[in-house]
């Protein structure tokens, strides 16, 4: 279970004090599936940041299964990481050096498996997403919905109960989004906890819950509804 | 997967980047390589020539005037040839060869001459005592002969002409000095009749334009009893080594034996000294350069590589990296770079030892393994140090950067 504590962020920024998160508390259920929507400097990423054990909150508490992330030493919290959370990012983040395979192999190789058995793993995630053919390929050598797959198999190498998913689909052309975001459901179906920002309604809409952000505060949270997918021009990014 | 694959084929990826550090540390560690070596040879050369100049350090009773370094030994003085085991027993560094002499004059068939006794080397090392001492021992940098690439060019007759010592020599042989058989009309194998006892020339030495010419050498003690003085001696020469010498082993002799004199070529030594100190200043000075210059060159280059991959880095750790993994990374990087910088200097400072060599320092270089570890030593030390700092600032990186982008 994911838990927010009357948590704070604030920043300094040119003498001014922004408050990206403002006395915020929620719980995420194992399970459940939620996607984080608002206007851009809505505090979102700080959101995901705190989740990751990335971003340590000014106030309040940030527990992931009932231990208190940021009462953890840095290296703790990195195993937390290793072991618990899978990440996607928006620009995919693949280290351009290494093939698909390598890419996939990372978090295995963190948590110190042997070569042969992380090669076992990664090769296994990539073909379940289609890529058996493309192992040796670099991210350069890819398509760009090729590369956001690459990195849900990368999400998806250690196991993660927790995925946190940073806007996944803001990429991509539609037909790509929808696989994604099928792939993240069919996820989301193996008992796997989903946290999704994004600024895109139809993506929001496929969790089982969406929060709206504003000014660093959880205006709702519901179940997303296909009126809400129009979003109100000026708070897209 | 491992870390040093990681390690790799970021090396490759961005070699460009990497070339101009590598670039840096390979010619820096070339130079000195190559100075290196070539001082290496020359010094032993020059050490070599000296050789062949014979005993640079005389040791002679303490009211004796020193007129002629090469006539001073014919002294009416004498001091106790039990100085020569002091030497010997003791545990000075630098003592090459050493040849104690008694000289009498003598005459033979109407000629005059002078008989030198000296000891030959077999009688010293039959006494283990001096055995222990390491009299006979070269030490390592000096000593000029035997250096590796530079092979003896005299032939063994002339050994004592050279190194001042002779290996074997029997109570009633003698050697003559090229003057000497001349006027003689004595060659090798003849019968010379000397102070009442016939000896059997073993040899004839070859002219050296010095008094030796016009002297016969034999058995030490044989000459002691021939001329009736007991254990006594005129003079000790001695061949030191240029090193010791210039790091006080004159002064140390004149302590172990203060009722000697102890007199040097100061001015060969000097000079030598001054070529040494030379070489080694401009070592220590590329050494400050490439210190210097390769330091700040790889450390600029790391924090430039730390600074284009903060978003990897970022990513790796949301992955679950730990900082000291990153650092690792970075270290591992540098290790590489130095490792790599150090054989490729090594190997390019050799070739160009090898080659300006002979045209700079008019002798032979040879390749000098020896270098290798040294070259690698330095190339990773600097490589290590000056990366230290920029791969702390990647493990200290927030990885909260890896999202900046949302």
């Amino acid at each position: 279970m994911l838990v927010m504590q009357s948590v704070t962020k604030t920043y300094a920024h040119r003498d001014k004090t922004i408050k990206a998160l403002d006395n915020v508390s929620l719980e995420i259920d194992r399970g459940d599936f939620v996607s984080i929507v608002g206007p851009s400097g809505s505090g979102k990423s700080t959101f995901l940041l705190m989740f990751g054990g990335m971003l340590s909150p000014a106030s309040g508490t940030v527990l992931i299964d009932g231990q208190s992330l940021y009462d953890l030493s840095p290296e703790r919290r990195a195993a937390v990481r290793r072991e618990k959370i899978g990440f996607v990012f928006q620009t995919f983040n693949l280290v351009p050096y290494l093939t698909a395979l390598e890419n996939v192999q990372i978090p295995l190789f963190l948590a110190h498996l042997s070569d042969a058995e992380q090669k076992q793993r990664a090769t296994a995630l990539l073909e379940r997403i289609g890529l058996a053919d493309r192992l040796d390929h670099k991210p350069s050598e890819l398509s760009v919905g090729q590369q956001q797959r690459v990195a849900l198999a990368r999400m998806l190498a250690n196991d993660p109960p927790i995925i946190l998913a940073d806007e996944p689909t803001g990429n991509l052309d539609p037909e790509t989004s929808q696989a994604i975001l099928d792939f993240l459901q069919e996820v989301n179906k193996e008992g796997r906890t989903i946290v999704m920002v994004t600024h895109d309604m139809r993506a929001a809409g496929t969790a089982q819950r969406t929060l709206r952000l504003v000014d660093g505060a959880i205006v709702n949270g519901h179940k997303a509804t296909s009126q809400e997918t129009d979003f109100p021009k000026g708070d897209a990014v | 997967m491992k870390l040093r694959t990681f390690v790799w084929r970021e090396i490759f990826e961005r070699k460009n980047q990497l070339a101009t550090s590598f670039v840096a540390i390979l010619l820096g560690i070339s130079v000195i390589v190559a100075i290196k070596n070539i001082t290496f040879y020359s010094e032993k050369a020059v050490a070599r020539e000296l050789d062949a100049l014979g005993a640079n350090i005389l040791i002679l009773p303490k009211s004796a005037s020193l007129q002629d370094y090469y006539t001073a030994d014919m002294q009416s003085e004498e001091f106790p040839e039990e100085y020569v085991t002091r030497l010997a027993s003791s545990d000075l560094q630098g003592l090459d060869n050493l040849s104690p002499k008694l000289s009498v004059p003598v005459e033979t068939n109407g000629k005059k001459l002078t008989l030198t006794g000296i000891l030959p080397k077999n009688e010293f090392q039959a006494k283990a005592a001096w055995q222990g001492a390491g009299v006979f021992a070269r030490p390592q940098g000096c000593g000029t002969v035997d250096a590796p690439g530079l092979a003896p060019t005299a032939p063994t007759k002339e050994t004592l002409v050279r190194k001042r010592v002779i290996d074997t020599l029997a109570g009633d042989e003698v050697l003559l000095g090229a003057d000497v058989a001349a006027s003689l009309g004595t060659k090798e194998g003849d019968t010379l009749q000397l102070l009442g006892k016939p000896f059997k020339v073993s040899a004839v030495l070859p002219p050296t334009g010095t008094v030796d010419d016009s002297r016969a050498f034999a058995h030490l003690h044989t000459v002691q009893e021939l001329a009736k003085k007991g254990p006594v001696l005129n003079a000790i020469e001695i061949v030191g080594c240029c090193n010791q010498i210039s790091k006080g082993l004159v002064q140390k002799i004149n302590t172990l034996l203060p009722e000697a004199k102890v007199v040097t070529i100061t001015q060969i030594v000097d000079t030598q000294i001054r070529t040494n100190q030379m070489m080694a200043r401009l070592s220590s000075l590329f050494l400050a350069i490439i210190v210097l210059v390769g330091g700040a060159s790889i450390a600029n280059y790391m924090y430039a590589n730390v600074f284009e991959r903060r978003k990897e880095i970022g990513t790796l750790m949301a992955l679950g990296a730990s900082s000291s993994i990153v650092l690792r990374m970075f270290m591992l990087k540098a290790l590489l770079l130095g490792l790599g910088g150090g054989i490729a200097g090594y190997a390019v400072g050799t070739v160009i030892a090898v080659t300006l060599g002979p045209r700079i320092a008019g002798v032979p270089v040879l390749p000098m393994s020896s270098l290798v570890l040294w070259a690698l030593g330095v190339a990773t030390g600097i490589s290590l140090v000056a990366s230290y700092f920029p791969a702390r600032r990647a493990a200290r990186l927030d990885p909260s950067t890896a999202l900046q982008e949302i």
